[in-house]
């Protein structure tokens, strides 16, 4: 076999055997209460039948194993199960909002991923310039304000004092395309705001770090210009811990999404996660707990897949 | 002693400071109770309330006051636990390697595969939502990546010379690991002790404005936001007050955080 592809299947198979161990912590995590699910989702007050009756619907009285290799087999399957507050069907109800919030995950790194790798290059061509400084003030002050605040900011001063765009984002399927960007663009940017500060400096420091390599020194030294060094030394070696960094950020981008769906009033996994976890659906969470850590780790194979394709030195490992 | 502290660290330490001290004090320096209602909705600020009043005529700078200790408390508290649990497995797992290390990193692992903040809305989901539960939840996710750095910071340490000089001397493992690693890995693991209580500080916001960290009618800087979230659309700003005090902290916490960890690499320029 083929040393990459022989590589490149080994992630493969260790990132399904992370999703199933995941998969297992998710599981386990609904389980280590004191006492158990159903008494916590109806309260204190809840008659002993009513508690008999959804520990039968949950299968309560089976053992943990059990139940978890059902849900499990399931789950595969594509049947993630009926929600316990309004009895619908999860994969159903779930894959409209999956749609919404890859749809708003994927305008926010378009936008996001060229800026990011742009300003990180121009930080490091002025770094320890003012350019540098004000670059890395931003993002430090972006770094330190969590994501639904700095909505909240947007949405104010953009959407009530300016007016310049919606400050709620509903979406539904009689839009057409400009009129859902135009519903998303404040939730869109306060993504980009929140990953391009991650992502440049991480892409900052992985092209300084090349900057410090003896070859570089060289073309310095045969009289490049630096925008010459910096676009035929350095990037094509910093491609790779970019590369990485951007699908880091994905994967964050993901995650930050749920909170921004809230700010936003957005109808996506976010907030279907969100508001029933406060119902205490325990099935819904499951589900939803599932796909966002599949997806996550999804991205991290690909990240570690195409650094591996990108650095030839990774193919050799010691 | 304060001469060879930069400006920006001074900064950082002072409105560090003054938060902490305005935590600790709350009840003495708020000017009115937590949740008593003084006067109209969303007034704006007046001599009378500085910050004006929230969505029930609460006084909106007492909230945050209250907000603030609530906050600071549970960061503290998450960070403390963290850095204690991260901590000691960490250096546990560098000094004794084979199959500890192997395991707790595995483990570790697999907790880092599923986002802290998805994991911890699975785990709330059953649990009771309260102060020592949100404590217990957040500090033990977060311990996953202190044992990170720990481990990989006390691994280059378990290899110096006068490490080996004290286990050829005959000490102990708890030796090792109090007198002879921790010292020496004690800068970045500080530094990112600041770093880990911004996290925490951002992640109970979070939790909080999401309506599952601290319950009402017990303010936190979250909560705040979510309570007069409604406001903003009628163009009142009272829930962008917390935004300014979150990024206040967390900006002088990583002044202080950064001024430490430059301290000690130019402590070890020139010796590696």
């Amino acid at each position: 076999m083929h040393p990459i592809l022989k590589l490149v299947s080994q992630r493969l198979a260790l990132g399904l055997l992370l999703l199933l161990a995941a998969s297992a912590l998710i599981f386990v995590g609904t389980q280590i209460l004191p006492g158990d699910v159903a008494a916590s989702i109806l309260g204190q007050s809840a008659t002993p039948e009513a508690l008999a009756n959804l520990r039968a619907e949950l299968g309560l009285n089976e053992p943990a194993l059990s139940r978890y290799f059902s849900w499990l087999g399931s789950a595969v399957t594509g049947d993630l199960g009926t929600a316990l507050t309004n009895g619908q069907d999860i994969a159903t109800s779930m894959g409209k909002r999956l749609g919404n919030t890859l749809f708003l995950a994927f305008w926010a790194a378009v936008v996001s991923v060229p800026l990011a790798i742009f300003l990180g290059l121009l930080a490091v061509r002025y770094k320890d310039r003012w350019p540098d400084k004000l670059i890395s003030a931003v993002t430090l002050t972006s770094i330190s304000i969590p994501e639904f605040l700095i909505g909240y900011v947007l949405m104010y001063f953009i959407g009530v004092k300016l007016g310049w765009a919606p400050s709620v984002a509903m979406i539904n399927d009689s839009m057409s395309l400009g009129e859902k960007l135009a519903a998303i663009a404040l939730p869109v940017t306060v993504l980009t705001l929140v990953v391009l500060a991650h992502m440049m400096r991480m892409t900052r420091a992985a092209i300084l770090n090349v900057m410090q390599s003896a070859y570089i020194e060289t073309a310095e030294l045969k009289g490049l210009s630096s925008f010459q060094v910096i676009s035929r030394h350095a990037f094509p070696n910093a491609i790779a811990p970019i590369v990485n960094v951007v699908m880091l950020n994905l994967a964050y981008l993901v995650v930050g999404v749920v909170v921004v769906e809230v700010v936003f009033v957005y109808p996506g996994m976010g907030q279907y996660l969100v508001d029933h976890v406060a119902k205490r659906d325990v099935p819904v969470v499951q589900a939803c707990g599932l796909v966002f850590a599949a997806v996550y780790i999804l991205l991290n194979m690909v990240a570690d897949i195409v650094s591996i394709l990108a650095n030839p030195r990774l193919r050799h490992p010691k | 002693m304060f001469k060879n502290i930069p400006i920006s660290a001074l900064i950082g330490l002072f409105f560090t400071g003054l938060y902490f001290f305005i935590a600790i004090f709350a009840p003495w320096i708020a000017p009115y109770g937590m949740a008593e209602a003084v006067g109209d909705v969303w007034e704006p600020s007046s001599a009378k309330h500085w910050l004006g009043t929230d969505s029930i005529g609460r006084d909106l700078l007492s909230r945050m006051i209250y907000g603030g200790r609530t906050t600071i408390f549970i960061a503290t508290a998450a960070t403390i636990l963290s850095f204690t649990l991260g901590s000691c497995l960490g250096l546990l797992a560098a000094v004794m390697g084979g199959w500890v290390d192997q395991a707790i990193s595995r483990f570790v692992d697999l907790i880092m595969s599923i986002p802290t903040l998805i994991f911890a809305l699975v785990v709330l989901s059953v649990m009771p939502v309260t102060i020592p539960v949100l404590i217990l939840v957040m500090g033990l996710l977060d311990s996953t990546r202190v044992y990170r750095l720990s481990r990989a910071v006390a691994v280059d340490i378990n290899v110096m010379d006068y490490v080996e000089a004290a286990t050829l001397r005959g000490e102990g493992r708890g030796w090792i690991i109090f007198r002879e690693i921790l010292p020496n890995a004690l800068s970045p693991l500080v530094a990112e002790m600041g770093l880990r209580f911004i996290f925490a500080v951002l992640f109970v916001s979070t939790l909080s404005f999401l309506g599952l960290g601290v319950q009402p009618p017990g303010a936190d800087w979250g909560g705040i936001v979510k309570e007069n979230k409604d406001g903003i659309v009628y163009g009142i700003p009272a829930a962008l007050v917390p935004a300014f005090a979150i990024a206040t902290l967390a900006i002088s916490v990583n002044l202080v955080a950064d001024w430490i960890l430059n301290r000690t690499t130019s402590l070890k320029g020139g010796r590696g």
